[in-house]
């Protein structure tokens, strides 16, 4: 029984009562987390700066610079990413394919793609639903492109990926690569949309004639919203904790040896092939962002340009292979190669206008 | 008897669905037959966008992500 139904019928029964005790609860639990949370946070540099000197190293040389960076870097973006992770969680409790389905079935092109963009970062999505969702949109009524759009921007524009620039390179970076990436999306599916190319999808798939069905609603109250928000958190850092961990250690090592020259002249601004040779190396590569960007932030550090990396990231989240893969049993190699170059043309572009605008 | 489906592509939710309304059947003294649907064709038939879903006795109950164990015992009780 929900909270809402209870409170409109003007009663109180047990398990709504129960229902708002559990709330409270939660609530309170979540305060009191936020608040240990952050003096814990603010306690990280101070210790990360003791522990590295209390080691038998010698200050300011290459092993210390790289002890000191993955000490305060480990625990601060596991932190950061928890935050984002569980507010996300609770975010997406409110939000579910099926009802984004009803939102964008019908939706012209233009508004459908920007629609079908922002819902693609809001939307719970996992890429095992991959094949189900887009022929769960495209039987409903919702437009190629606009389906195209959705699909671009759910892997790319996450919360990993941005709460990890946020930790690592700043609000600025995470907030460009966030306008950036739903551009690429909208744009992407809008090209898409206007070459009419359902005739290039899977026979099977236009053969599906469905319909959107109605799938019950399950009532949530707050304290069900929190509990997906730490169960977001338990699922995400559960996979890629490792991953993290393993992307700070090679930034680490970058940051202590690497010698900058070389770097800034491979991935340096000055080297205008460096985006799309970022691009074609990042298809075949599959992480999700979680080992990508701490590395990403170490090659920075080195001289390499913003653009240029972040375009590999992009590159690596929207176009990997076993994503393409599982595309494959939904669209015909032709309909590939075209989402592949758009959304690569998408990101090429993305990584020069960076370049320009961050130099 | 109840007829329920699980449908999904086998990934490891998709199991663990399938595990939680046999246990929930269980729990609760109920025969059912639990079936794996993970043909994408058929999938798509029933009209969801996300995996995984349950369908019991033809109309679909559930759709994306690991169910509640309160709301499988509900479903099946129904």
């Amino acid at each position: 029984m929900s909270g809402r139904s209870c409170e409109a019928a003007g009663c109180c029964g047990p398990a709504a009562a129960v229902d708002h005790g559990r709330s409270r609860r939660a609530i309170a639990l979540t305060a009191a987390g936020l608040i240990a949370w952050g003096a814990i946070y603010a306690g990280l540099k101070p210790f990360a700066d003791r522990a590295t000197a209390a080691l038998p190293l010698e200050p300011g040389g290459h092993a210390a610079e790289a002890v000191a960076f993955f000490l305060y870097d480990a625990p601060k973006v596991l932190m950061l990413l928890c935050l984002v992770i569980f507010a996300m969680g609770v975010v997406r409790s409110f939000f579910s394919p099926e009802r984004t389905r009803a939102l964008l079935a019908g939706r012209g092109e233009g508004f459908g793609n920007v629609a079908a963009a922002g819902l693609g970062v809001l939307t719970p999505f996992c890429s095992c639903s991959a094949v189900p969702l887009f022929v769960g949109f495209v039987s409903a009524g919702v437009p190629l492109g606009v389906t195209f759009s959705f699909l671009i921007a759910a892997p790319m524009v996450n919360e990993v990926a941005l709460g990890l620039l946020f930790a690592l390179l700043g609000w600025k970076v995470a907030a460009t690569y966030l306008a950036f990436g739903l551009s690429v999306a909208i744009a992407g599916g809008f090209v898409i949309g206007a070459l009419n190319l359902e005739g290039w999808l899977e026979e099977w798939v236009r053969a599906v004639r469905a319909g959107a069905v109605d799938v019950p609603v399950a009532s949530q109250s707050a304290a069900d919203r929190i509990a997906a928000g730490v169960a977001a958190v338990k699922d995400i850092l559960g996979r890629i904790w490792a991953w993290i961990l393993a992307g700070i250690a090679v930034g680490a090592l970058i940051h202590g040896w690497a010698p900058a020259e070389v770097l800034a002249a491979i991935m340096g601004r000055e080297a205008w092939w460096s985006v799309p040779a970022a691009v074609v190396v990042g298809i075949p590569i599959y992480s999700n962002a979680a080992g990508i960007v701490p590395v990403v932030e170490a090659l920075i550090a080195k001289g390499a340009a913003l653009g240029t990396v972040l375009a590999f990231m992009m590159s690596v989240t929207a176009l990997s292979a076993p994503e393409l893969l599982i595309l494959r049993k939904v669209m015909t190699v032709r309909l590939l190669a075209v989402f592949v170059g758009v959304v690569g043309v998408g990101i090429l572009c993305v990584g020069y206008l960076f370049n320009l605008l961050f130099a | 008897m109840k007829d329920v489906k699980v449908l999904g592509p086998g990934c490891k939710r998709c199991e663990a669905t399938a595990e939680m309304v046999k246990t929930a059947a269980a729990a609760l003294g109920l025969d059912v037959k639990v079936e794996k649907v993970t043909d994408y064709a058929a999938i798509a038939g029933y009209g969801i966008a996300s995996t995984p879903g349950i369908v019991i006795d033809g109309k679909v109950v559930h759709a994306g992500g690991l169910p509640k164990e309160e709301d499988v015992k509900a479903w099946l009780a129904a």
